[in-house]
């Protein structure tokens, strides 16, 4: 069976996904090929949307605990795993088949098995049912996404040893877990199992918990972590792991590591040192698609690859690996392909930690201005003054915008504390539209909301903070 | 108590220059009004005096620098008095205060890193001097351009690389905006706060590439730019950066040719006035002047200026306006080493011939010599360029906006007329007259520029 369409778009992740419906919607005959019952990607399937479920009950508990402080005291929680794993379940599959629905509803022809390229205008599918299917194009979009990664030569055969995936299918409640890299996926998944009563271990090869982004906010979650975590260790690395039946036995090295930290046994241990590209794909040889060092598939501004009828978004197309990043490059490509000016050049992906307290940040950070050696201003407004959060006693936040000294012109936001996830949309605004920190100075906030600490912040740029005194800076 | 010297006012539109040389040194006992550093700027070189007495104790700028008004350019002790009341060493001494202030930072000097960038981008803020070849400065009515905002459209004119396109301070519709024309967002300057760029500055840049010139508000370092090719590869080049004048030049002509321009000819036949030259001569030459074709031409542009004054206007886009000018101060191209500078006759109307030529004489020899205040080069309400001396039948003079006409002369022939049943040799001087027609009409123009070969022709039609 054979079967042409205009745009066939490989993976149908938040990318994919995106870039099948948007072409459905200008018009274009679209196929979307992915080898799941329905789109969605590792984002939907085993990514940002399972793990958020289950940070979502992790919030719950902490917030119960904490309750005993404001004078209200439930009891130890009880946890029904098989609910708790139906409940993220049914997320994921109510999600994931409205998705779907979408699709069927734009007359996406949605195909689930696996691509690999004929030639340039053509791919062979090897369908789930059975058998396989030809396709031709006119234009393609790979949007194959990414995979966890493992440690070189460290990778063990063993149930007990996990990827996110892994840990995202909740097997148990285990009584110990090794989280093996700091960054976000490590923490957010390492807060989950802490939260349903896990002694976690984390241990970083870095100096600090998520590297990248800015020392003052990380403080900010360290001060929450070092209680929710039984450890953390910095500057450390696994050298050894295996499975002893009832746990697995690791070596870690470091400065200052004590006996017992060096050699220890846990019930499990997730590996979350980071996700590679899924570039391999068959046949790709037969165009002029040029994979990178780093296995990245390359491309231009407007997400072109080497091939002319060959267009590449998301994870496979380098970092950073975000669904939001991979459904702006989609429309982009999308523009492209049919024959618009279109490029993709964000002055601010936002990037968020969903961790209890949340970390987010967009646009320039102070780390990168340094490492440019650019001049900047940072005007800090810290939570404590911000009525909202103390009234839900989380005064544990920060925010922090960094200013153009010349120009007074937003150049990056940054925020730790609860909700920052979804206070850091207004950062993005912010710098996208070039605004200046007088603008988010004299635009009203709402009180009392954990927003009006951006607006506080742009005080604070100017030395007139209402709920901070600080000597002037600058005149305005 | 040491005190500073800044760099003061050095004249309409002017904000900076370049040091070209240092005209004293530490330790020396200055007194005000002397000469201390000598400065280009952008159409003159002029030596900058002290306005406070006192010994140098440290000079904060050397040549070549680029430096702005209110810079520091000296620390003074002014305690120490030049020549006669000179206990001062004493009187210091003994004075209680402890010198704290010469260690001080200075507060008022502006931040040495905004400098070289707002160097190599001059265009986008400061409105162009004007310095055309055929016709002169900045007769800019333009306020002093605001140091400030000088930092701010730097970003845009920077580079086009994708990170400096990623830096423009401009919304994301705004970006596309751009893209989908073709627009090179990093090469538009914007006009709103911090420099953010919208999509009237998009169409304003569009506009002014699609007349042919720069943008209006970029100037010569924003200008599209056609991508050179590598000259070297047939044969030996030599890169030379521009002058001052030469950029502010290349600026001014970018944005004065996007006024509409004509160009009216017209022949004057000037043999009776060439004998009258002669005769009269000696006289003006005893008053130190020379009496040249240019200086009567002067003195007949004032008279045709009285009778059609829209040739003394300018017209005011903006406001929807002409302006008028009701003074007559008249433009002169003189052609230096250093290239090409417009000294002013003012009030060439109330002048007689004779003190015009004194007055041209001694303005060209300043010119030659750079010694031109910007004070002689700005005010004028019109321009004359004479390429007589060189040679030429006519041209096409750029009108030196934002004034409306200027005059061009070429080099007076001898030729045939029919006079009287019969071919005459006559003096013949062609003349060329540029006009904005947005403020000036053909029939007009032809009426002024035969008034003007009129005047020459016979003089007395002048004061008919």
């Amino acid at each position: 069976m054979s079967t042409s369409v205009q745009l066939v778009v490989i993976g149908a992740g938040p990318g994919g996904y995106a870039a099948a419906y948007y072409a459905a919607d200008l018009g274009l005959s679209v196929a979307l090929v992915d080898p799941e019952a329905n789109p969605g990607g590792v984002c939907l399937y085993r990514g940002c949307i399972p793990s958020k479920a289950l940070l979502h009950v992790a919030k719950l508990i902490g917030e119960a605990k904490h309750a005993s402080a404001l004078g209200v005291t439930f009891g130890d929680p009880k946890i029904d795993l098989d609910k708790l794993r139906a409940f993220k379940n049914t997320v994921v599959q109510k999600l994931t088949s409205g998705v779907g629905q979408v699709g069927k509803m734009r007359k996406v022809k949605y195909i689930q098995g696996r691509a690999s390229f004929a030639g340039t205008t053509s791919l062979n599918i090897e369908l789930v049912s059975g058998g396989t299917e030809q396709l031709t194009f006119e234009h393609a979009i790979i949007a194959t996404g990414s995979s966890p990664a493992s440690v070189p030569g460290l990778s063990i055969k063993s149930p007990r040893v996990m990827d996110s995936t892994g840990a995202l299918d909740l097997p148990d409640i285990p009584k110990s877990l090794l989280v093996v890299g700091g960054g976000y996926i490590g923490l957010e998944l390492g807060s989950v199992y802490a939260a349903l009563g896990t002694k976690v271990t984390v241990v970083e090869m870095t100096p600090g918990l998520l590297p990248g982004a800015d020392r003052d906010l990380v403080a900010v979650l360290n001060r929450q972590m070092e209680k929710s975590l039984h450890k953390i260790l910095l500057s450390a690395r696994v050298v050894d792991m295996k499975d002893t039946g009832p746990g697995v036995q690791v070596r870690i090295e470091g400065e200052g590591l004590s006996d017992a930290d060096k050699n220890q046994t846990f019930e499990r241990v997730l590996v979350s040192v980071g996700r590679k590209p899924n570039s391999a794909i068959a046949g790709l040889d037969k165009t002029k698609v040029k994979v990178g060092q780093r296995g990245f598939i390359e491309v231009d501004l407007g997400r072109r690859t080497a091939e002319p009828t060959i267009f590449a978004i998301g994870d496979v197309t380098g970092e950073p690996m975000l669904a939001h990043k991979a459904s702006h490059e989609a429309r982009v490509a999308v523009e492209s392909a049919m024959g618009h000016k279109a490029a993709f050049e964000p002055q601010a992906i936002p990037a968020v930690v969903f961790t209890d307290p949340e970390i987010a940040w967009c646009g320039l950070t102070e780390t990168d201005a340094q490492k440019q050696g650019r001049k900047v201003e940072v005007a800090k407004f810290s939570w404590g003054a911000l009525s909202r959060a103390i009234t839900v006693d989380r005064p544990d936040g920060l925010t922090k915008l960094i200013i153009d000294p010349a120009t007074e012109r937003i150049l990056g936001v940054g925020i730790a504390g609860t909700g920052a996830g979804e206070l850091i949309a207004e950062g993005v605004l912010a710098v996208e539209m070039a605004a200046l920190a007088t603008d988010l100075k004299l635009a009203i906030h709402p009180h009392p909301t954990l927003s009006e600490s951006v607006m506080e912040a742009a005080e604070i740029f100017f030395g007139q903070s209402t709920h901070v005194y600080k000597p002037k800076r600058k005149p305005s | 108590m040491a005190t500073e010297f800044k760099i003061p006012e050095l004249g309409e539109n002017v904000v900076k220059g370049d040091v070209t040389r240092i005209l004293v040194k530490v330790g020396d006992i200055i007194r005000v009004d002397q000469p201390v550093v000598e400065l280009e700027t952008d159409k003159a070189t002029v030596e900058v005096p002290s306005s406070v007495a006192g010994k140098v104790l440290e000079i904060k700028v050397k040549p070549q620098d680029k430096v702005k008004v209110g810079q520091t350019v000296l620390i003074l002790d002014p305690v120490v008095q030049p020549a006669a009341d000179a206990p001062a060493p004493q009187r210091r001494s003994s004075d209680p205060k402890p010198q704290r202030r010469v260690t001080d930072p200075v507060p008022q000097a502006p931040p040495r890193q905004a400098e070289p960038a707002a160097a190599e981008a001059p265009g986008p803020t400061s409105v162009p001097k004007p310095a055309t070849a055929e016709a002169a400065p900045a007769r800019t009515p333009a306020s002093v351009v605001d140091i400030t905002t000088a930092r701010a459209p730097q970003q845009s004119a920077s580079s086009s690389s994708s990170a400096a396109a990623a830096a423009v301070p401009a919304a994301p519709s705004v970006r596309r905006y751009a893209r989908e024309l073709g627009v090179d967002i990093a090469q538009v300057s914007g006009t709103g706060p911090g420099g953010r760029v919208g999509q009237d500055d998009v169409k304003a840049f569009v506009r002014a590439q699609q007349q042919g010139g720069g943008s209006r508000r970029t100037g010569l370092a924003t200008a599209p730019t056609q991508v050179l090719p590598d000259f070297s590869k047939w044969g030996e080049i030599d890169v030379r950066p521009m002058s001052n004048i030469r950029r502010k030049t290349a600026e001014h002509l970018a944005i004065a040719w996007q006024a509409p321009h004509v160009t009216q000819n017209d022949k004057a036949d000037i043999t009776a006035l060439e004998e009258f030259r002669k005769s009269y001569g000696p006289r003006v030459e005893k008053a130190g002047g020379k009496l040249t074709v240019t200086s009567i031409i002067i003195k007949v542009v004032a008279a045709a200026i009285a009778k059609y004054p829209q040739f003394a206007s300018s017209v005011d886009v903006a406001n929807e306006s002409i302006i008028l000018k009701k003074y007559c101060h008249i433009g002169v191209a003189v052609d230096t080493p250093n290239g090409l500078l417009v000294p002013v006759i003012r009030d060439a109307n109330r002048k007689t011939v004779t003190q015009i030529a004194v007055e041209l004489a001694g303005l060209s020899q300043k010119a030659r010599d750079r010694k031109l205040t910007l004070e002689e080069m700005t005010g004028s309400v019109f321009s004359i360029t004479n390429l007589g001396g060189i040679g030429g039948t006519s041209f096409t003079p750029i009108i030196n906006q934002p004034e409306v006409a200027i005059l061009g002369i070429s080099r007076t022939a001898i030729e045939p007329v029919y006079k009287d049943g019969q071919f005459v040799p006559r003096d013949m001087l062609p003349l060329s007259l540029s006009y904005d027609h947005r403020a000036i009409d053909g029939a007009d123009a032809a009426r002024f520029l035969r008034f003007v070969a009129d005047g020459l022709e016979q003089p007395l039609t002048m004061v008919l």
